[in-house]
């Protein structure tokens, strides 16, 4: 049995809009286990947004325990949770989300900066991802002057800096062409596989999500079917 | 994230926003280019004011006479001269080393066909001279200072070897007329900077009283006493001496007794209270530099909420963000101060080369002072600062999942 990474108990998330509250989670469960490849999926409202902020302790429940690596992150600080964030999730946004002001190479190598990496090493392996996803002639670009695959494959490179033990990719196709968007799924496959990363994938779409181990489909805030994937893609 | 990552990533952001950062820091250019360049120019005209009376020690007093006194020597014109027998009674009184006449007498100069005005003033003889000398620290460049029984004969001040004055420089041996007297130039000062020894013509004080003056009277009586600490005495028994010899009563003198040193100090006071004047007027503008820059900063702090969002997503810590967008606002103030100054030097520099061209005076001058310059980067670069706090805080606090969702 292999161990868990993540475990979400019994999570809830209630939103204050004016006089009313809103449930975007409503006791969700769920449980990563290491070198798992995780597809959620859901109509939009579904909260899986919300969900994955949880699992990236970007956000803090309402109530519930988020366990990372059996540690309870849901009572940390803010500064504590950065430190998580940085060292233990690579964060993968269907916006690509990179900063229009640095180069590629600077983009991949900004996660090393906030660890106090020294710039030698964080150079050397902001260039050594860049290769890996096959961008090292557009080391010197900035966002703007790349394509949105290319954007989104400095996206991946930029999770994987410090070296993370989940990568969470949340709609990382919904801004590309399902060619493009092929290429960028079978990267994350690949870092699965030949890397052992856990990657957690938040997705609508089932083409997408077919290539998971397990697909949790998340409705109204709560889990309400599991699928197992034998042949994973 | 290491001092210098903070550094970088700020000017990036500030190059970024070129127009922005330019326009923000003219708020604070414009303050501390008025602080450098009127406090430099306030300083420089002390320092040339100094310069020119400053050269006699804090244990010096001189005696004058007041009331009428127009344009020329001091001492001239007045209503009720000094006259000589008061410096020696002046010599009798305790703690008092030496007292000394002091004659000034304006003329005509004449040497190579060349005339010009100058003023000749009169060092004292016998065992006063030395001590006299030493006083004023008087050297010779060339040829000797004075002797007793120098008849017809003067020492110079620097700027009669200026070529340009009188044709040619004058020189050790070389023969002058003035007032109409032949005299043989003995020696050449050093120069002092000052136009009292520089354009100054000395002779023995028996030579100018008979060939130039037909009374007793003196411009100024020069008393150096034995102990700085007596100077206070000194000063109110010479006080007292002259109000009996001169018949007058207490606030009503028509004299002062007077140090050179608390002189400048009236002088310093009111140059003091004009440089005060102008500091709170630019700390006004530098308040509202600041305001600019805190206004700047706010904005960037909304335009990129997205980009804190992904900075903390990808593990940047509230104490990041804030030392980030801290900086940025610093160097905003840094920036503005280095321009501020350099204009400020330069600016102090262009308005003391008009006021020479203008008035002919080496008298104005810019002294821009290390700590001057120090000073003014120091305060911008803190009025950055404290311009950066709040909305670098506000950067810091938001909310990492409300930031992604932001949309620009």
């Amino acid at each position: 049995m292999k161990e868990t990474v993540i475990h979400l108990d019994n999570v809830w998330k209630t939103y204050k809009m004016g006089e009313f509250e809103v449930n975007a989670l409503r006791g969700l469960n769920l449980e990563v286990k290491k070198g798992e490849l995780l597809a959620i999926m859901g109509p939009s409202g579904s909260g899986k947004s919300t969900a994955v902020n949880m699992v990236g302790a970007l956000d803090m429940p309402t109530r519930g325990k988020i366990l990372l690596e059996g540690h309870d992150i849901s009572k940390l600080s803010e500064s504590d949770l950065a430190q998580i964030r940085g060292k233990k999730i690579g964060f993968i946004f269907q916006q690509f989300n990179l900063i229009n002001t640095l180069t590629a190479l600077e983009n991949i190598a900004l996660p090393m900066v906030f660890q106090n990496i020294v710039k030698e090493e964080r150079l050397q392996r902001a260039k050594y991802l860049l290769e890996m996803v096959g961008l090292s002639d557009r080391m010197h670009h900035k966002p703007t002057e790349l394509s949105g695959g290319q954007q989104q494959r400095v996206a991946i490179a930029r999770a994987l800096s410090n070296n993370p033990e989940v990568v969470l990719a949340d709609e990382p196709t919904g801004n590309l062409d399902s060619k493009t968007g092929e290429t960028v799924i079978s990267f994350l496959q690949n870092l699965n596989r030949k890397e052992g990363k856990t990657i957690i994938l938040v997705t609508h779409d089932a083409n997408v999500a077919h290539h998971a181990d397990r697909i949790e489909f998340l409705k109204d805030g709560a889990i309400v079917k599991s699928k197992k994937n034998m042949k994973g893609g | 994230m290491a001092i210098l990552d903070f550094f970088s990533y700020s000017i990036e952001n500030l190059r970024h926003r070129k127009l922005r950062s330019w326009l923000t820091m003219i708020g604070i250019f414009i303050g501390i280019a008025a602080v450098v360049a009127l406090i430099g120019l306030g300083e420089g005209l002390r320092g040339a004011i100094t310069g020119q009376f400053g050269f006699l020690g804090p244990d010096v007093l001189a005696v004058q006479a007041s009331g009428l006194n127009f344009a020329g020597p001091p001492g001239q014109a007045v209503v009720n001269p000094l006259t000589k027998d008061l410096t020696e009674k002046i010599k009798s009184i305790p703690g008092v080393d030496i007292a000394v006449n002091r004659y000034i007498e304006t003329g005509a100069f004449e040497f190579n066909d060349i005339q010009d005005i100058v003023f000749a003033w009169n060092v004292p003889e016998n065992k006063e001279r030395s001590k006299f000398e030493k006083m004023l620290n008087l050297k010779v460049s060339q040829g000797r200072l004075l002797k007793d029984g120098d008849k017809f004969k003067v020492v110079l001040g620097n700027s009669f070897t200026d070529e340009d004055r009188f044709g040619k420089p004058i020189q050790v041996g070389n023969n002058i007329i003035f007032e109409g007297k032949q005299f043989e130039v003995v020696g050449i000062l050093e120069k002092k900077g000052s136009f009292i020894f520089d354009t100054a013509v000395i002779m023995n004080e028996d030579v100018l009283i008979s060939e130039f003056k037909d009374d007793d009277s003196v411009n100024a009586i020069a008393i150096k006493v034995n102990d700085l600490k007596s100077i206070g005495n000194v000063k109110r028994n010479v006080e007292e001496l002259l109000r009996k010899e001169r018949g007058v009563k207490e606030g009503e003198e028509d004299f002062t007794v007077q140090s050179p040193e608390s002189a400048l100090e009236s002088l310093d006071d009111v140059l003091f209270g004009v440089q005060l004047f102008i500091s709170i007027i630019a700390f006004i503008s530098l308040v509202v530099g600041g305001i600019g820059i805190t206004n700047t900063m706010y904005t960037a702090v909304l335009e990129r909420t997205k980009e804190i969002g992904i900075m903390k997503s990808i593990g940047a810590r509230n104490s990041s963000i804030f030392t980030l967008f801290f900086m940025e606002s610093g160097f905003l103030g840094f920036v503005g101060g280095l321009i501020g100054v350099a204009i400020g030097v330069a600016l102090a520099n262009l308005f003391a080369f008009a006021g020479r061209q203008a008035l002919g005076s080496d008298l104005i001058k810019a002294d821009v002072s290390l700590a001057l310059v120090f000073g003014s980067l120091l305060f911008s670069v803190i009025v950055g600062l404290i311009a950066g706090t709040v909305p670098a805080y506000h950067a810091s606090k938001k909310n990492p999942v409300d930031a992604l969702r932001f949309a620009k």
